[in-house]
């Protein structure tokens, strides 16, 4: 694919060789991940083709935003309201921060000892081997953790970076800080497109995003809903969901609901990845950034089957919407977009129990047999959190497994021997439990 | 005759029951490229009925022999409980990684925890260390029982705990009381590990670490009961899975 798009990367200034490098191995990664799998929905095919022209057909749709002069930005975190980009007709994307292949080069600048999203991306950004980061106006940070908001002063000296003060806390001064923080986003936007966004366009924004959230939302539920029959597996599913993050919103809420008009007929027929009798595993936790799959994989090729992700690149991102009721201005929508916004339970926030709430309802409606605790490593707010939601987990008497990790692959078989023996305890239990 | 295959990352370990549940035969070597293999040779002439695998290799038996596997912590939970029923909790320590195993009254395991990929904390570590000062894994204890004095080794890390030792060394510390340092640190490690699962009677040390007599001893002194090492610490893997291979014939008889 990459000749094709060589002019594009050209104009962007990137590394070809090292790309090509790259994409090789991504390619690779992805055709073992997840062409390998079994009785895959016919739907998912658009899935894999996005995939396979991430930065080749995704990247020439931007380059038109690009040369009409909208604005394209680039994001590692959900709390950057979308809405606002995609009303002024540009685009908001996910930037990739799950790989290995470029941590060696961000360790040059950055400790090793922070977590390896940020230097994957970072690294990303000195290899030049990412167009969705050459292409953007700027890139899009937060001060929801220490390893981040340090890394965007360094960044900000490679590539233009909007920081958003992020509360720790949920109070009436956080939230006064927070929304003056959107109207600042909103008018960096407006400094872009050259003019004010109306009523109308901020509206169709929203709509359009809320239409997104509801198609992922859809997924969540066809996906888990029935105990028996699992229609998808949890690595499409993650792909999907990873995939939302970079692709126009529109055509992407149109291709869920047509994956899941095909889930429910699966289910209607009884169509289904796993036996019926196979763990169903919540995964909860540090985001996955693509191409970081290798949790999914290890659960689902050692008998587990993962039914749902609490985590940004999962329920989180997408459970609340934006209630447009009765809005009548500029002013009402940003207020009900503050509002949406202060729903999210990032770890990034103390106190922070709504989270562990969520959790353990979502664990007995989805009908869970397990939750793995998935933690990057130095990913300190996920990682001093892990303590208080499994203790509480540990009460509900809900099996739970925790693991830290990196891109690496060296840990794969250690972390295969723990959720083989997760997997075992909770067959076990289950037996246990039919018997009686 | 029923086998069990621990496909470990130093060495791979066979261990085969009678139809009479005794322990007939033990095999161990050094886990080479193609340990199913090695394993295929020495199977060769025996009267197999049924081959369970576990370890780290555990797959690629699977895929040799088309049988069962089973993860080493279901495997080590059997092995403790075939020589101790009354078992509570089990200590491995092994070549690439350490784990904490609770066990219930029927010798399934109810919780356990494992190291995160790190090798302080493991058989890796000892070796290393070894290796500096020019010992053999087999002197170790020995040698660590003779100190005069109990020096602590601060670095966790596997990697700073050798240039601790070399800076030891240089100040002219013993060889005996160095081991000790060093023995004395992994102990401490595996005892905040046991100590987060709530360690109870009957405690079992199996794995390559248990052969360490000081390591035995601190351990004990260290959590307050005494730790029971069993036959063959090094085989428990294996035996497990044997034992395992046994109960699924069971299952259909
Ligand atoms: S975990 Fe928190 S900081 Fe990270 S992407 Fe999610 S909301 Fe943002
Ligand atoms: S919240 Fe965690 S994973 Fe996200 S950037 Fe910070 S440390 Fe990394």
């Amino acid at each position: 694919m990459s000749e094709k798009y060589v002019d594009i990367y050209k104009k962007l200034d990137m590394d070809i060789e090292k790309h090509s490098e790259l994409m090789s191995a991504l390619f690779q990664l992805f055709s073992d991940v997840f062409l390998t799998q079994k009785n895959r929905p016919e739907n998912i095919k658009y899935f894999d083709w996005l995939m396979s022209e991430i930065h080749g057909k995704r990247i020439e749709e931007l380059m038109e935003f690009k040369d009409k002069n909208k604005p394209l930005v680039g994001t590692f975190c959900i709390f950057i309201p979308e809405e606002i980009v995609v009303a002024s007709g540009g685009a908001c994307y996910g930037l990739c921060g799950g790989a290995q292949f470029s941590i060696p080069d961000a360790e040059r600048d950055l400790p090793r000892n922070i977590c390896p999203l940020i230097k994957s991306a970072y690294g990303f950004k000195v290899q030049r081997t990412c167009p969705y980061t050459q292409i953007s106006n700027f890139i899009y940070g937060e001060t929801t953790c220490e390893a981040k908001k340090k890394t965007w002063e360094i960044l900000n000296d490679l590539h233009p970076t909007h920081v958003m003060h992020i509360p720790h806390m949920k109070g009436k001064r956080e939230k006064d800080l927070w929304r003056e923080e959107i109207y600042e986003f909103k008018n960096h936007i407006e400094e872009i497109v050259g003019k004010e966004l109306t009523f109308e366009e901020l509206k169709k924004g929203v709509e359009i995003i809320n239409k997104k959230r509801e198609a992922l939302q859809r997924l969540d539920y066809l996906r888990s809903t029935k105990p028996d029959i699992v229609p998808i597996s949890g690595l499409d599913s993650l792909l999907v969901t990873q995939i939302s993050f970079y692709d126009d919103p529109e055509r992407f809420s149109d291709k869920v609901f047509e994956l899941c008009d095909e889930l429910e007929e699966r289910i209607d027929k009884g169509i289904s990845v796993c036996e019926s009798d196979t763990p169903r595993i919540m995964v909860i936790g540090t985001p996955m950034a693509p191409p970081n799959w290798k949790l999914h994989q290890v659960v689902e090729t050692t008998g587990g089957i993962v039914i749902n992700e609490e985590a940004c690149i999962g329920h989180r991102y997408f459970k609340d919407n934006i209630d447009l009721d009765g809005v009548e201005s500029v002013e009402d929508i940003i207020e009900r977009m503050l509002e949406r916004y202060m729903k999210i339970d990032c770890a990034c926030f103390t106190p922070n129990d709504e989270r562990i709430d969520k959790i353990i309802k979502m664990y007995r409606e989805k009908k869970a047999d397990g939750i793995i605790y998935y933690t990057l490593s130095f990913c300190h707010t996920y990682n001093v959190e892990s303590k208080k939601v499994i203790d509480r987990l540990k009460e509900e008497k809900i099996p739970v497994l925790k693991i830290e990790s990196d891109y690496s692959a060296e840990d794969v078989g250690q972390i295969k021997t723990r959720v083989e023996a997760f997997l075992e305890s909770i067959r076990f239990k289950k037996s246990f439990k039919a018997k009686r | 005759m029923f086998y069990g295959i621990d496909v470990g990352s130093t060495y791979t370990k066979i261990a085969g029951f009678n139809e009479e549940r005794e322990i007939i035969d033990l095999h161990v070597f050094p886990t080479q490229v193609n340990p199913d293999e090695d394993v295929k040779k020495f199977l060769k002439d025996k009267n197999v009925e049924v081959i369970v695998s576990t370890g780290y290799g555990r797959y690629m038996i699977k895929d040799s022999f088309n049988c069962p596997v089973i993860s080493e912590i279901k495997a080590h939970a059997k092995g403790a409980y075939h020589f101790f029923p009354d078992v509570k909790t089990v200590i491995d320590l092994g070549g690439q990684d350490s784990k904490v195993i609770k066990v219930d009254e029927d010798g399934n395991f109810s919780d356990f925890k494992m190291n995160d990929k790190c090798a302080a904390g493991t058989g890796k570590f000892l070796e290393i260390v070894a290796s500096r000062l020019g010992v053999s894994l087999n002197e170790f204890a020995s040698l660590g029982e003779n100190a005069d004095k109990k020096i602590k080794i601060t670095s966790m890390c596997a990697v700073f705990a050798e240039s601790e030792v070399i800076s030891l060394l240089a100040k002219k510390e013993s060889v005996e009381n160095i081991v000790y340092g060093v023995v004395d640190s992994i102990a401490d490690r595996l005892v905040s590990m046991v100590k987060s699962l709530r360690p109870e009677e009957r405690i079992v040390f199996s794995g390559g670490g248990a052969l360490n007599s000081l390591l035995v001893k601190l351990l004990g002194e260290k959590l307050g009961y005494k730790v029971y090492v069993p036959q063959y610490p090094q085989f428990l893997g294996a035996i497990g899975a044997a034992v395992s291979a046994i109960e699924l014939v069971g299952d259909f008889v």
